[in-house]
């Protein structure tokens, strides 16, 4: 089920994640969220998005032609370290 | 007690990392990547841990100490998004490629792909140089460390010195298979003394609510990025990461890997493992400041001793010794890798490539890449005694040096066009403005171009890839039987 354009949208999202690291809305905000300053819970929360995305790249964008690509190679030489 | 408890922990990482020679199979490959057989969970764990240095906890706490919370935005965050991102991207190509090929260092592969052995000889040499400010960083972490916790019982000398000791005698007798095992277990101590540490410091402060209440009242500052960080800083960090995609040392985990598929739940879990080190480590530095709230009230070992110093004041004794420990198994963790790369390198690129094989046995040259992981080691020790910056600071310079060499690894991998001068001009781009940068910039605290926020790593990074780009263009393709080669 892995086609160009959800791929093409997984990898959009990457760069929307970039653009969103840079939080310059929260720069000076001093409130506390879930026990956190407002600067760090953001990016905690960065961090879960982040994974999230990920974690679906791996799933509908995995390169699995890397696996056929790579056969097992021919023996090489022994050593005694 | 407290040094009984990390001399306990030092011997068990010890009887880990020689227990593993057990498993040896008697190959170079097994010596050298552990026969390329990591499944998805060890990999996972032995990438992750081969990157957290002393770097990612007392650096960070010392940095988060001086600049706030800002820090973790600034590296922790930003390396959560690109480093899986280099790993998905580069990293599972390069494994690929590795066991399509049978590579074991980045200098194999960059010498055939571009069919040039000055090549590969430069990125040796400049690999091998950048590694040692990032070794440096593992040996004065551990000096710090052990000086701290023992109450200076044991001067700064000593715990670099055993550091080094520990991990070349079991880098050098299991491989990377004692590397691994010996990661996989210090992973776990980490994560778990991490959280321990944290937990047992935060309740000390009369829990998280009350501490970022008096630190709201006291040092409001810590908790926005204010001042301390310009918003160009933050946006141009994002370069220093693509450092991964050139450290030696990640380039050979990354063939240590099974199959590609090994790689999905590191790029899913990365992220959230980050977090889980940063955090902590970047809200007891912050808090650091209600115990120490000028830079005079640290005392000896500065910033870079600020967690070691709210452990000894808030956890001492027994406590004190494993969280000592638990510093310690990150220091080790990515100092290992770091060590079994430059021997590796050294055997792989120099002995064998260059002939000396025919003259020597097998054996012979191991013991001289053990040799050479010996003289490097001895090198960076005798700096550490001399250098006088940050763990942190010192972590940034060298990893702009492996950033701006990005386009090299991104070239070799996705552009036929790319030629040997290109990298050349790319490479050689790189030690001119690295050198630079660093000798205007190595005396100041938090050196920005101008001032302005931006990062010497993003002006070094633009140089590069136009270097790499024109350097391409201007000069003969590649031979098409050397492109059939990566490009089938």
């Amino acid at each position: 089920m892995k086609t160009p354009v959800r791929s093409l949208l997984l990898y959009a999202a990457l760069v929307v994640l970039y653009l969103l690291h840079n939080d310059l809305w929260l720069w000076n905000d001093p409130r506390l969220i879930l026990g956190l300053p407002a600067g760090l819970a953001y990016h905690v929360g960065f961090c879960i998005a982040t994974s999230i995305v990920l974690a679906l790249l791996v799933i509908y964008a995995w390169p699995d032609h890397l696996d056929r690509e790579a056969p097992e190679p021919k023996a090489r030489p022994e050593i005694k370290p | 007690m407290t040094l009984a408890i990390i001399v306990v922990y030092l011997a068990i990482v010890l009887v880990i990392g020689l227990f593993s020679h057990r498993f040896f199979r008697g190959t170079s490959e097994d010596f050298f990547v552990a026969a390329r057989t990591l499944g998805p969970f060890i990999l996972l764990v032995s990438l992750f841990g081969a990157n957290m240095t002393a770097f990612a906890l007392l650096g960070s706490a010392g940095e988060s100490y001086m600049e706030g919370i800002g820090v973790f935005a600034l590296m922790a965050s930003s390396s959560a998004l690109v480093i899986p991102v280099v790993f998905y991207f580069i990293g599972t190509r390069i494994w690929a490629l590795g066991k399509r090929r049978g590579y074991l260092t980045p200098a194999q592969y960059f010498r055939e792909r571009w069919d040039s052995d000055a090549l590969g000889l430069l990125l040796f040499v400049v690999q091998v140089a950048l590694l040692i400010p990032y070794l440096l960083i593992g040996v004065m972490g551990g000096g710090t460390t052990l000086t701290q916790v023992t109450g200076g019982q044991v001067p700064d000398w000593v715990g670099g010195l055993v550091i080094c000791a520990v991990v070349l005698t079991y880098v050098a007798y299991g491989g990377m298979r004692g590397t691994i095992w010996v990661n996989v277990f210090q992973t776990m101590i980490l994560l778990g003394l991490g959280f321990i540490a944290f937990w047992v410091i935060v309740d000390k402060l009369g829990g998280l609510s009350a501490a970022m209440t008096r630190l709201a009242e006291d040092h409001p500052d810590m908790l926005v990025r204010g001042e301390h960080i310009k918003p160009l800083q933050l946006l141009t960090y994002t370069c220093i990461p693509l450092s991964v995609g050139m450290f030696p040392h990640m380039f050979i985990h990354w063939l240590t890997a099974k199959n590609a598929a090994s790689f999905r739940p590191t790029l899913a879990f990365y992220p959230l493992c980050i977090a889980i080190v940063w955090v902590p480590s970047v809200l007891l530095g912050v808090f650091a400041r209600l115990d120490f709230p000028s830079v005079a009230d640290l005392g000896p070992g500065g910033v870079s001793s600020v967690l070691v110093k709210m452990i000894n004041l808030h956890a001492p004794g027994v406590l004190a010794g494993l969280l000592a420990a638990g510093v310690f198994a990150a220091i080790m963790n990515s100092f290992d890798s770091q060590v079994h790369s430059v021997g590796t390198m050294f055997t792989q690129d120099i002995v064998r490539h260059y002939g000396f094989h025919d003259r020597m046995s097998e054996s012979q040259q191991i013991l001289v890449g053990r040799l050479f992981m010996v003289a490097i080691l001895v090198a960076a020790y005798l700096l550490s005694r001399v250098v006088d910056r940050s763990i942190f600071k010192l972590g940034v310079w060298c990893f702009t040096g492996f950033a701006a060499l990005f386009p090299v690894v991104v070239a070799a991998v996705f552009w036929k066009r790319s030629t040997k001068w290109g990298a050349f001009a790319s490479t050689i781009s790189v030690v001119v403005l690295w050198i630079y940068f660093v000798s205007h910039g190595w005396k100041s605290a938090d050196y920005t171009i101008a001032d302005s926020g931006v990062m010497p790593v993003a002006v070094i990074l633009f140089v590069s890839t136009a270097a790499m780009i024109v350097g391409s263009l201007l000069t003969q393709p590649p031979k098409q039987e050397t492109l059939e080669k990566f490009f089938p």
